[in-house]
This record gives C-alpha cells, sequence and structure tokens, in this order.
C-alpha cells in the first residue's frame, strides 16, 4: 500500500502541484503532489475542499417530504437518494421491507435499474470511453464524448441512447424525469399501464444488445494491455455491499456482506439498520470527507470498496443470464480471486449495466408491475434507516423523528465517502509508480484523473458543493515561488506559463 | 410528433437562485397558452437532452447564471465543444454539439434565456435580487412564446436578424 505518501516528513522543502479541480467528476476535489527535487513523489491527497451539510438541509422538516426533498442533494443520483429515503422511511410509517407490497417492490426494483442504467452509462461512454479507447496520455482534444462521437459514432450513440432509455424508466415509473414521487411511505404512488409499459419494452432487446456489446469493448480494452490495467491505480483491498439472502448480486435490498483482499468473509448477511454497529467514520484535518472503516478490523485495515468493483467481486452469482456469463469470464481473468485491478470498475460497471438491461426486461413481463396493491400502513416508528447499492456503491439514509414527524436528526453515508481512502491509495499508487521522477504534463496528470474517475465518484454527494470545472495546474517552489504553470482554457486550450 | 417549440428549464429548485430556471417553467404552464410547447425540466443538462431537440421548431433554453449583464440575457445559441463535455453538466451549446454528431444535421434554432442569479445555496430559497429577476424575466418568456416566430425571436437578441447566421441556415 502507499499510506506512508499520505504525510511527507519534509513538507517544507518540497514543491507543489495541485490538479484543481478534477476534471469529468461530479463537484470540486482536487489533488496535490508534494516532490522533491528530484521530481519523485513524496506526498499524494485527494482533497475535498468544500463542504454543506445534508443534514442541515433535512433536519426540521417532516419525513413525508423527504422522498421528493433528498433528490434535490444532488443532480447526478436523485433517484438513489430518493430510494434510500423512501426505505428508511418506510420503517418510520412501520412497514419492514418484506412487508412491501409485491407490485410497489418491482416498481422500485425497476426505477432503481433504471437509474443504476443510464448512471453507467453516462460514466462509460461519457466520461470514461475517451480515456479507454484514445489513451490515459492522449492529447486533451480527443478526451471526450465528441471525439468518441466522431471516431467511434456507433459507440457514442449507444451511449446517448442508453442513458436515454434508462431515463425513460424513470419517467415511466415515477411520472417525471425529475421531481417524480414514484416511491411514498410504505409504497408507490402509481404502477405502469400497458401502455408505458409495451413502451418500455419496444426497445429494451436493442438495449440489452448495447450492453452486452459495451461489456465485450471493455474486456477487449481491458486485456489488450493486460499488464497495464491489471496495475494501473491497482490496491487490494477489502470490499462491502449488500447480497441477497443466497449470495446474489443485489442493488435494492439485502443483508451486508464485507470480504477481504483474499476473498475472505469479514461479515456475511448483516441487517443494515445495525451498520453503527460495525461501520464507524474518521475525520482527518485536511479534508472534508470523511473516511469510513469497519469497526471490527479499525482505522488502519478497516477501510474498504464500494461500488461495481465490490459488488461483483463481493458476489456469489448474477441472477440474469448474460450478466452472470460476463461475471464467470471476469472472474476467470483473475482465476476467481478477487479483482482488485481499479480500472477493473469500469469492467464490472458493465456487467451490472447489462444486469440492469436484462432486469428491467423481466420486471417488465411480470404483470405485478401493473398492479395496483401499492401502499401498506403500520404503527409509527421514531427510527428508520434505508440503505440502497446505488450506482458508485453503498448508501445509507437514517433518521429518526419526533412526535411530530419533525427529523430530529440524519445521517447520510454517501458512495462516495467510502471509496474515499481507496480513492487516496489509488491517487498514491499512480503518484508512486507512473509520475514520480517525471516532467509533469497535462497528459501526465490526466493519470491521476483517470484513477480517481474510475470509481465514478460523485465529490458533490460527498461534499455537497456544486463542481467547477476548468483545469488549472501550478508547480511552486520550496519557497512558494510559481515554476511552472498548465491551464486548460474553456475552450480546451493548453497554455503553459514557465515563470 | 413532438410539439414544436421546446421550452427546457434547468436547475435545482433547493439550491436557491440555481432554481430560477424551474420556476420560470412554473410560470409558463400557469400563464401561457401551451399547447404547441413542450415543457421540460431537469437538474442539468446531459447528452441525452440531445435527442429531445428532434423535430422541433424553436428551442429555448433557459437557465440561472452568475455572468448576466441584465435581470436576464437573451441569446441565441450555436453549437460548441466547450469546456462542458468534461463534466456531469453540459452547456446548452454542447447539447446541440452532440445533436450535430449524432444526428448528422443541424440542430433546430436554440436560444438560451439566461437569467441573473446571486446565490445557490443548498435549501436556500431565492435571493431578493433574483426574485425581481425572475419577474422580468418570466415577462420576457412570455412575450417570446405568444410569439414562436424566428424572426422575431432574433429580433431580441439586438443581432441584426438577416445576417444572422441562424436565420441564413433556416432559409
Amino acid at each position: 500500500m502507499y499510506e506512508h505518501l499520505e504525510t511527507a516528513e519534509n513538507r517544507d522543502s518540497l514543491k507543489r502541484v495541485v490538479v484543481d479541480p478534477v476534471s469529468r467528476v461530479e463537484g470540486h476535489g482536487k489533488v496535490t503532489l508534494l516532490l522533491d527535487e528530484d521530481n519523485k513523489v513524496q506526498q499524494a491527497r485527494l482533497h475535498i475542499v468544500e463542504f454543506r451539510g445534508f443534514e442541515r438541509f433535512i433536519q426540521g422538516r417532516p419525513y413525508w417530504e423527504l422522498p421528493v426533498l433528498v433528490q434535490r442533494l444532488c443532480g447526478i443520483c436523485p433517484v438513489s437518494h430518493h430510494l434510500a429515503a423512501a426505505k428508511a422511511i418506510d420503517q418510520l410509517v412501520g412497514i419492514d421491507p418484506e412487508n412491501l407490497p409485491v407490485s410497489a417492490d418491482k416498481l422500485r426494483r425497476l426505477l432503481h435499474f433504471g437509474q443504476v442504467l443510464q448512471s453507467h452509462a453516462l460514466h462509460f461512454f461519457h466520461l470514461s470511453s475517451p480515456d479507454l479507447l484514445f489513451g490515459f496520455e492522449s492529447d486533451i482534444s480527443k478526451r471526450s464524448i465528441v471525439a468518441v462521437l466522431a471516431e467511434y459514432p456507433e459507440i457514442g450513440v449507444q451511449g446517448v441512447k442508453l442513458r436515454k432509455y434508462g431515463q425513460e424508466v424513470i419517467r415511466m415509473v415515477s411520472g417525471k424525469r425529475i421531481h417524480g414521487t414514484g416511491a411514498i411511505p410504505g409504497g408507490m404512488n402509481k404502477s405502469l399501464n400497458k401502455a408505458e409499459r409495451d413502451y418500455l419494452l419496444e426497445d429494451i432487446d436493442q438495449m440489452i444488445n448495447w450492453a452486452a456489446g459495451s461489456v465485450a469493448l471493455i474486456k477487449k480494452v481491458h486485456c489488450s494491455n493486460l499488464p497495464y490495467y491489471d496495475d494501473f491505480a491497482t490496491i487490494r483491498t477489502n470490499y462491502l455491499g449488500l447480497t441477497k439472502p443466497d449470495g446474489a448480486l443485489e442493488l435494492y435490498h439485502g443483508g451486508i456482506r464485507a470480504k477481504n483482499e483474499h476473498g475472505e468473509t469479514i461479515m456475511d448477511h448483516i441487517d443494515y439498520c445495525k451498520y453503527n454497529d460495525y461501520i464507524h467514520e474518521e475525520v482527518r484535518s485536511w479534508t472534508y470527507m470523511k473516511f469510513p472503516y469497519l469497526l471490527s478490523l479499525g482505522q488502519q485495515q478497516g477501510w474498504y470498496r464500494v461500488g461495481p468493483l465490490a459488488r461483483v467481486n463481493n458476489c456469489d452469482y448474477i441472477d440474469t443470464p448474460l450478466a452472470e456469463a460476463a461475471r464467470v469470464e471476469f472472474k476467470a481473468h483473475s482465476n476467481e480471486a478477487m479483482v482488485h485491478s481499479t480500472l477493473a470498475f469500469h469492467w464490472a460497471r458493465l456487467i451490472e449495466t447489462l444486469h440492469c438491461a436484462e432486469s428491467i426486461k423481466g420486471l417488465l413481463n411480470d404483470p405485478d408491475i401493473m398492479g395496483h396493491d401499492l401502499v401498506a400502513q403500520g404503527e409509527k416508528r421514531y427510527e428508520g434507516i434505508g440503505v440502497i447499492e446505488a450506482p458508485r456503491g453503498t448508501l445509507f439514509h437514517h433518521y429518526q423523528v419526533d412526535e411530530n414527524d419533525i427529523v430530529t436528526k440524519a445521517n447520510l453515508i454517501v458512495s462516495t465517502t467510502s471509496n474515499n481512502m481507496a480513492m487516496n491509495e489509488s491517487v498514491r499508487q499512480v503518484a508512486a509508480e507512473y509520475l514520480s521522477g517525471r516532467e509533469l504534463t497535462e497528459p501526465l496528470l490526466n493519470n491521476l484523473e483517470v484513477a480517481i474517475r474510475a470509481y465514478d465518484p460523485c465529490l458533490s454527494c460527498a461534499t455537497h458543493a456544486v463542481g467547477k470545472m476548468p483545469l488549472q495546474l501550478e508547480l511552486v517552489d520550496a519557497e512558494g515561488k510559481l515554476i511552472d504553470k498548465l491551464v486548460k482554457h474553456s475552450d480546451g486550450q493548453i497554455e503553459r506559463n514557465n515563470a | 410528433m413532438p410539439k414544436p417549440i421546446l421550452l427546457f428549464g434547468y436547475g435545482n429548485l433547493s439550491r436557491g437562485d440555481d432554481a430560477l430556471g424551474p420556476l420560470l417553467l412554473e410560470y409558463v404552464e400557469s400563464h401561457c397558452c401551451v399547447d404547441s410547447i413542450e415543457i421540460l425540466s431537469d437538474f442539468q443538462l446531459q447528452i441525452e437532452h440531445a435527442l429531445d431537440l428532434e423535430n422541433r421548431r424553436l428551442v429555448l433554453f433557459v437557465d440561472a447564471s452568475v455572468a448576466c449583464d441584465n435581470a436576464f440575457d437573451f441569446a441565441v445559441l450555436e453549437p460548441a465543444r466547450d469546456k462542458s463535455y468534461t463534466t456531469h453538466a453540459m452547456s446548452p451549446a454542447a447539447v446541440l454539439d452532440v445533436y450535430q454528431s449524432i444526428k448528422n444535421q443541424t440542430p433546430p434554432p436554440s436560444f438560451l434565456l439566461s437569467i441573473k442569479a446571486d446565490a445557490f445555496e443548498l435549501g436556500d430559497g431565492l435571493s431578493a435580487n433574483a426574485e425581481i429577476n425572475l419577474v422580468e424575466a418570466c415577462s420576457f418568456a412570455e412575450r417570446l412564446l405568444s410569439n414562436p416566430d424566428l424572426d422575431f425571436w432574433l429580433q431580441q437578441t439586438n443581432l441584426p436578424v438577416i445576417d444572422h447566421p441562424v436565420a441564413i441556415q433556416q432559409r
């Protein structure tokens, strides 16, 4: 591991390089490197530089507002927050997951599959495929979806249409693209009618084909330069996520499973309502993002990764045939061991995309999604916890309310926060193995961003900040004098200003 | 067939002045005849929104902006590959460019109504200035939408219509 690069001993004598902000991620983060005279990296950190509390936004509001309100926490994953909040609020109205009406449960799953499909499609085709198709250090003008559309038009259009399809699933289930009230306390607001169901069925086979094609593409890309892809930003970690009772991949509801780097089970089938007994969060002075860890292993050994790579690593199988075949291939790649390659996040993400497309088809052909028994009622409780597997990983919503139904306490652990330590470790690995000792250039520094982007971080969610994306790199000597500066202008032009 | 006019407001209702776009849409829905207007809203623009431009005669994007010179600015849009390609939130010009790339045709005449904004704090309502600016922008949008004619819209941009590239393309 590279934790020794978190804090250098002789910081005052080192040169500082800042990548600020990191681009093609949601929100505002920056990377700082401290270099010695030979450009050897002595310290590397991913910082989160802004903070706005979700809790302040939520506390003091009546609980029934939350499924709509929390959608506004983040423009990237509103449906994930909507569903996690809805699961927590089910408990506030006395409904446990097993008592949710069958139709409501399946409609929520359909909504969630639509969300994960569109989120994964956006990440791969729009944000990451330029790096993967053109190379991490390619000319900056090539690192965009437009270049992909120009040189790989078929792939580019598929990305746009997969994303659109996922949004249409959300629109049909929740009634609107955004601000929809699909999930309500104890159930769902509406079911699908036949016309809506048939509309979504029209294109689903095409979506499955394209999703399968994307899995083949990422496998080809990954295996075309296997040593590099298996090493770049790679760290050996624990993994955490939900699984079904039988160990299958689960995105909507299940027990918590954690495995260590060897694939040995740390915990399994844990009721997520007891998450506080197993997961704690550490604060460090140099960043606003917390560092969650497994209590049983402690702060040093207990940090873990969540998200597609964790889920595909952790599960025993996937219950849709094409995605399961893809998972088997994926695991064969590592001889059935845990896959630690950070760039394999992309591969796992596309396996999940395929799983979502297959699952959507299965649910669309299930008459329960057109059922009318949509809401259950129970006895009021004062505490509710909802956990789902959001596109970026496990998402926790935890609320307490008073006798007037007002939220008195809210705690959210978002996926990107769980990956905080891992992202920092990946940044340090790239800094140590790929940058150290070399003259820094913008394409070279893009390697750091590639490592971060593999996690598909939503820094906006993790920090609640609005992103600003122009890129500026500064190299400063020990006395604070500017030595070198790279600026990416709004038109994409790069300017180098040697001081 | 989709409605000929697309009104697309984007922003987050719970992030202070970022709500200006969606709030203008609410005004239009309640004060204007929308028989020929499709009203769409989202938190931010993304690649798939290019597909919402298909078969439109006129497109009006509405957004909050800290860069406005006046209470609101009205400008014609052209496809552009700007920095927003690298983000989760694209500019309308970038969306037009995606449209051009995937459709191999010029996008429909598209305009941006930017409403001057000051503050974007999560959980806050509109700032006092933004409330005033919204009233002016709503009145302007009502005028535009009651006269959905390309030349009329171009005239509102203070550019000479006859020489304007969008007007030339359409003729």
